[in-house]
């Protein structure tokens, strides 16, 4: 009978020197993802170049417009009187040492806004993607174990009402409720007008204030981000639902969920140890994939609820034709759908034996 | 008192035409140590037999009658009761060992997890006996075996690994389902060997279900052929092969590879078969389920459910004609 052979330290390390291993394979990612992100640099400077729309209109006020002078002097500060593909060359050279240029609207560097709008927008996000992994895995698993009986039902009609709603019209259906009829939301923006935000680490409002013990500010801070943070969810948290049941029946369908029932575990263990770790293969790529879209619908949701985030910067970049403001937007949200396909296959590798075992 | 006692059992399944009956109006039993083999073809309720004994049919599968097990009826089991029985009293061996082990979880995992959840034993003492018994199926290496994945063996040493993992809270009586099909010629008689081998060392009731006599024949004590849900012969396993009465038992010896008498009678070393197909689940002929393929039925086989005949002490049919008297040999369609 032919085995593979195990535990043999001989061919453990020649895996290792093949690139198998784990090292070898998360910098042969990074590499990749690095190369990525210049691709991304390329095809979002090559698309805002093909936008019909003079950069230098939206940005300067009718009379300016109209004075050639201010317009050669506008075009020289921003470097636009070059052909293009400098322009292109000029801005990878500016990004190798961390300069993004300077935004055309706000007129800073356009590092210094994403370093104020991002966290905003990384907040609500991570407290989404957690609201929506907890609550969408739960009810999912729910959903598959009582299948065709009423929680299932009932779980089905939510979530299928999660993936149909569009986010401006949750967002304003759940401001309107909750701030206005039942006031139970604090209102728009990050803190209560006038408040002092917590002094500056991360960023992130939540974490700042608690770095700095300020508790009062923490507990506002919560507030304020709750209602934004769940409507942004509601279609993650649909999406996720859906996935993980289909997965979970898939799953449950097989063979060695059979035996694992004829060995008499429990159905607690059953679905914990045999069903939901395979499971969750293909529902981390659908949160990876959910958490970067949550981006998508933050525009929107940021609208609403005035929260100054990415997405705000991101409308008001496109709006305003302003090529550093929409390359820096485009690099942050590539770099965060990288990260999380990066996660995700490290992920693979964690929960998936095979993907180390076998070449 | 049987091990198991199974009366008047009967299995609905949901289909998309409705509920069918997957297995009729079952009775048989599993003497102490007993070696019961069940064949028939594809279809013919085998392995839900098997699974209604465990409570583990499928979604929306319902079992009616009586299973009396080791002196108490299960089939009203509840859930938990089930459980307990299951893997510590009654252990089965899947099909496909391919299929039938976790793909993400060690070796040791799968051996130990319900031993210690039945037996409360410590881990040390479960990965102890988890070698012994990988030892005792003849896994090389059992303590590197313990750490790897199903992935790292051949289909026959998973096979070993899921007998393993049946034996490992010495249940009273093994379901082993199509135990050796999914694997080759040369592996299934390793695993045979390996059942042999376990009848003599330990006392074990073993139910063996398969669609290959070849399989049965060595190893059994008695076989029952089931046709279309129902059991159609029950007789000795050399009772059965040699003087088979039902004209389905015959048509199964018949179509054997190897099965000389009645090849060389054909006067072509062609394989025999039995001629049209076996009935689709919830489509099953009224009367003898048989009747449309058999050669010897006569009106009644067509309407009137055939009468138990119990031509000796262990040796029963279901069939109301004598393919031997009168008529010469067996006709068998090539």
């Amino acid at each position: 009978m032919r085995t593979k052979p195990i535990s043999e330290e001989k061919s453990q390390r020649k895996r290792f020197l093949s690139g198998n291993g784990f090292v070898p394979f998360i910098l042969r990612r990074l590499l990749t993802s690095i190369l990525l992100v210049f691709g991304v640099t390329f095809i979002s400077f090559s698309i805002t170049q093909l936008v019909p729309g003079d950069p230098v209109a939206a940005n300067l006020g009718q009379s300016a417009y109209s004075n050639p002078e201010i317009v050669a002097a506008f075009k020289k500060q921003f470097g636009l009187d070059r052909p293009v593909p400098v322009q292109y060359v000029k801005y990878v050279a500016k990004l190798m040492h961390g300069d993004l240029g300077v935004s055309l609207s706000s007129k800073r560097p356009v590092l210094e806004d994403l370093k104020e709008y991002f966290p905003a927008t990384l907040e609500i996000a991570l407290v989404a993607v957690f609201l929506a992994l907890v609550v969408g895995l739960l009810l999912g698993i729910i959903s598959a174990v009582t299948r065709d009986r009423l929680p299932d039902q009932i779980i089905r009609v939510f979530s299928l009402t999660g993936v149909s709603m569009p986010a401006f019209w949750t967002a304003l259906t759940a401001f309107y409720l909750f701030f206005f009829v039942l006031g139970w939301a604090p209102g728009t923006g990050r803190l209560a007008p006038g408040a002092d935000p917590p002094p500056t680490v991360t960023g992130l409002y939540t974490v700042d204030s608690l770095i700095a013990g300020d508790f009062s500010t923490f507990r506002q801070a919560v507030s304020y981000l709750l209602l934004p943070a769940i409507v942004l969810a509601i279609y993650a948290i649909g999406v996720l639902t859906r996935f993980t049941r289909a997965s979970m029946l898939e799953i449950l369908g097989n063979d060695y969920v059979r035996a694992a029932r004829a060995k008499g575990l429990s159905e607690f263990t059953v679905i914990r140890r045999h069903v939901l770790r395979p499971a969750l293969l293909s529902i981390i790529t659908v949160a990876g994939v959910a958490f970067s879209s949550l981006l998508a619908g933050s525009v929107l949701v940021e609208n609403v609820f005035s929260w100054p985030g990415l997405g705000q910067y991101a409308y008001r970049a496109a709006v305003g034709l302003d090529l550093p403001g929409i390359m820096g937007v485009s690099m942050v949200v590539a770099t965060v759908y990288i990260t999380m396909n990066l996660i995700v296959d490290i992920l693979y590798r964690v929960i998936d034996p095979q993907m180390r075992d076998v070449s | 008192m049987d091990l198991l006692t199974v009366k008047n059992l009967t299995v609905t399944l949901a289909t998309g035409r409705g509920d069918a009956a997957a297995v009729r109006d079952l009775s048989f039993t599993v003497g102490h140590g007993e070696f019961l083999g069940i064949a028939g073809e594809s279809g013919s309720g085998k392995t839900m037999t098997a699974l209604s004994l465990l409570g583990l049919l499928p979604h929306k599968g319902r079992a009616t009658g009586s299973i009396n097990f080791d002196g108490r009826e299960i089939l009203t089991s509840s859930k938990r009761e089930y459980r307990d029985l299951r893997g510590k009293e009654i252990a089965m061996i899947f099909q496909d060992p391919m299929t039938s082990l976790h793909p993400m979880l060690t070796v040791e995992v799968q051996l130990t997890e319900h031993l210690r959840h039945h037996r409360k034993v410590s881990k040390d003492a479960a990965r102890q006996s988890a070698l012994e018994l990988l030892s005792t199926v003849k896994i090389p290496a059992p303590e590197a075996a313990l750490r790897a994945h199903p992935s790292q063996f051949s289909g026959g040493m998973r096979q070993r690994i899921a007998i393993a993992m049946a034996l490992a809270c010495e249940p009273k009586l093994l379901i082993a389902d199509e135990p050796t099909t999914a694997l080759d010629v040369t592996v299934q008689a390793g695993i045979l060997k390996l059942l042999h081998q376990l009848r003599k060392e330990r006392n074990l009731s073993v139910m063996v279900i398969t669609h290959d006599l070849g399989v049965l024949s060595s190893l059994t004590d008695r076989i029952m052929i089931m046709y279309a849900g129902s059991e159609v012969e029950t007789a000795s396993t050399s009772d059965l092969l040699q003087r088979p009465r039902h004209p389905y038992t015959s048509g199964l010896i018949a179509a054997l590879p190897g099965h000389n008498d009645v090849a060389k009678s054909s006067s072509s070393k062609r394989l025999l078969s039995i001629e049209g197909m076996p009935p689709e689940l919830g489509n099953f002929p009224p009367g003898c389920a048989f009747h449309t393929r058999c050669n010897y039925a006569i009106e009644a086989c067509k309407s009137a459910l055939p009468e138990r005949i119990q031509l000796s002490e262990s040796h029963r049919i279901y069939c109301p004609v004598d393919p031997f008297s009168g008529k010469a040999g067996i006709e068998v369609a090539q």
